[in-house]
């Protein structure tokens, strides 16, 4: 909602009249929830940002996630630098946007982190930076932080949010999927455990690799999960789709999530599995 | 081989003279014995696969499909392999590993399906579980790309020892058209994207995603024994390892990326 849309604020003239009326508005001061539409006042939204009438949780950056999904964490690889292998037009500038914006070098945060007692290696995309998308960097912090936690033995959290592969870096974005999963692959014949959280929203060659590789997969309320995009299925099919089919609780009903839990439950959920689910040495 | 540009080299891999999987399985594997079903409740026509006599030995065969009618094409969703379809491709290379017997995954592929059914039956999923599992089978696993490579659904059959492929094909992260719509909001500027993706064989040969191309002229016979003899080559090259070394090698192989 924008305040000059309000007759007795300011008239459409006004609005024309002065071309930056926009940027005046006060940037989002109103927030429609994406899933339901209820409209939410900016400041009753909570640390969590979620709905306060669905509980769908708003896409965050991995910093702002960070203040409240873990109780303490020390990040790892910061200074990894693609080598834009594409040399893609205007791919340097797009990435130091970013950078700047997130304070990450690229769309994962990865380290180890503590909820109370437990220990264990994570990773964090950011869903602000290039929309999460896969790059070669983010693909060697993900392989680094499973390669690390085997030889460590600790468990790993991973919270998912991508638009699937980095267009900018073509093939070498798509061989991530596999070099992650390999990592994967031998954390998990180490007899360690990964847990994956399943957020907002969570698409393409990330769904189709370490999204989907977890021995316990989370998701939050309403998240968007899928292998295509909404249009690209309704072309092919030459068909609407229902608004829900690629949501968290559609997942769940075919059989590919396993729980779904509010933002606000979550650290006490990651760690119960913690406590419960791993292997019972390396701590 | 002569140096086509690279919107030529898509159109060439889409092209109708391009050889088909029918004709490469009828003439690579004479004696080939169809295994159907993914054990789970379907059995996608767009990948075909099953057992088959190669140069002496027994081998995994597993190819993506088209079809060729009207109803095969629909059938295959031309050549877009569902989840059952990777994972009936997962449960006969599982087997393979168990036997040690080689596996030759050959890939013409637009992509996986992007269906609604796909969907919801767990296409990132089911590519996943390939990525996770395949990765890990202690049996040689080559790949022949011999149309188009299409994304993550190529390379969920694509993450073995050995990838070839050949001369007028490509292997993307989305197609051309995709990726200028992406960009530019402009699915016309598909060739200008073409030459940005550096989706010919000569370019991937260059970045290591490759082992190697197989010349391809326009005669099918040819083209058949040029597959062949890298085959032959290719499984000799890499039954010398231990399954450990074999494993190694793999890992390492996409570990420089």
């Amino acid at each position: 909602m924008k305040l000059y849309e309000q007759d007795n604020t300011l008239t459409a003239q006004h609005v024309k009249a002065d071309k930056q009326a926009d940027a005046k508005v006060p940037d989002g001061l109103w927030q429609k929830c994406p899933k339901c539409g209820t409209a939410i006042l900016s400041k009753q939204i909570n640390e969590f940002a979620t709905c306060p009438n669905c509980h769908y949780g708003f896409r965050i950056s991995a910093k702002q996630r960070l203040k409240w999904a873990v109780d303490r964490y020390s990040d790892l690889d910061e200074d990894l630098q693609t080598k834009d292998p594409l040399n893609f037009p205007g791919y340097p500038a797009k990435l130091h946007a970013s950078q700047e914006k997130t304070g990450l070098n690229d769309s994962a945060l990865t380290g180890e982190a503590l909820i109370n007692d437990e220990k264990f290696g994570f990773g964090v995309m950011d869903p602000t930076f290039i929309m999460g998308s896969l790059g070669t960097v983010t693909g060697e912090k993900l392989t680094r932080l499973f390669e690390r936690a085997t030889e460590k033995r600790l468990p790993v959290v991973l919270w998912t949010a991508s638009g699937g592969a980095r267009m900018q870096e073509g093939i070498l974005s798509l061989m991530q999927m596999a070099k992650v999963s390999n990592a994967i692959a031998q954390h998990s014949a180490a007899g360690l455990l990964y847990i994956v959280v399943l957020t907002d929203p969570t698409t393409g060659g990330v769904t189709a690799s370490f999204a989907m590789q977890g021995d316990i997969t989370i998701a939050e309320p309403h998240a968007l999960i899928g292998f295509a995009g909404r249009r690209v299925i309704e072309q092919t099919i030459h068909q609407k789709i229902p608004a829900d089919l690629q949501d968290a609780e559609n997942l769940q009903k075919h059989g590919f999530v396993d729980h779904i839990v509010e933002r606000e439950h979550e650290k006490e959920l990651l760690y119960q599995l913690l406590k419960l689910g791993g292997a019972q040495d390396g701590k | 081989m002569e140096n086509k540009n690279a919107a030529a080299v898509v159109a060439a891999a889409r092209s109708d003279q391009k050889i088909t999987t029918k004709e490469l399985i009828q003439h690579l594997f004479p004696n080939f014995i169809e295994l159907h079903g993914d054990r789970l409740g379907t059995d996608d026509s767009a990948i075909v696969g099953g057992l088959a006599q190669f140069n002496g030995q027994a081998v995994t065969v597993i190819a993506t499909d088209r079809g060729k009618t009207v109803e095969e094409r629909m059938a295959t969703h031309f050549g877009c392999p569902t989840p059952g379809g990777y994972r009936k491709a997962l449960r006969l290379a599982k087997q393979a590993a168990k036997f040690h017997r080689p596996v030759v995954f050959l890939v013409n592929t637009p992509g996986a399906y992007p269906g609604r059914s796909a969907e919801e039956n767990g296409q990132g999923a089911a590519i996943a579980s390939n990525l996770l599992q395949l990765g890990q089978l202690a049996t040689p696993i080559i790949t022949i790309i011999f149309g188009e490579g299409g994304s993550g659904g190529a390379l969920a059959l694509a993450c073995g020892d050995s990838v070839w492929m050949l001369e007028n094909s490509t292997y993307s992260i989305l197609s051309p058209e995709g990726f200028a719509s992406i960009l530019w909001k402009d699915s016309s500027r598909a060739g200008e994207a073409a030459a940005m993706m550096q989706l010919t064989p000569a370019d991937l040969l260059k970045k290591k995603v490759i082992e190697g191309i197989i010349s391809e002229p326009d005669d099918h016979q040819r083209v058949i024994d040029n597959i062949a003899s890298v085959l032959k080559r290719e499984i000799v090259r890499l039954e010398l390892f231990s399954p450990n070394e074999l494993i190694i090698k793999r890992h390492e192989r996409y570990r420089k990326f």
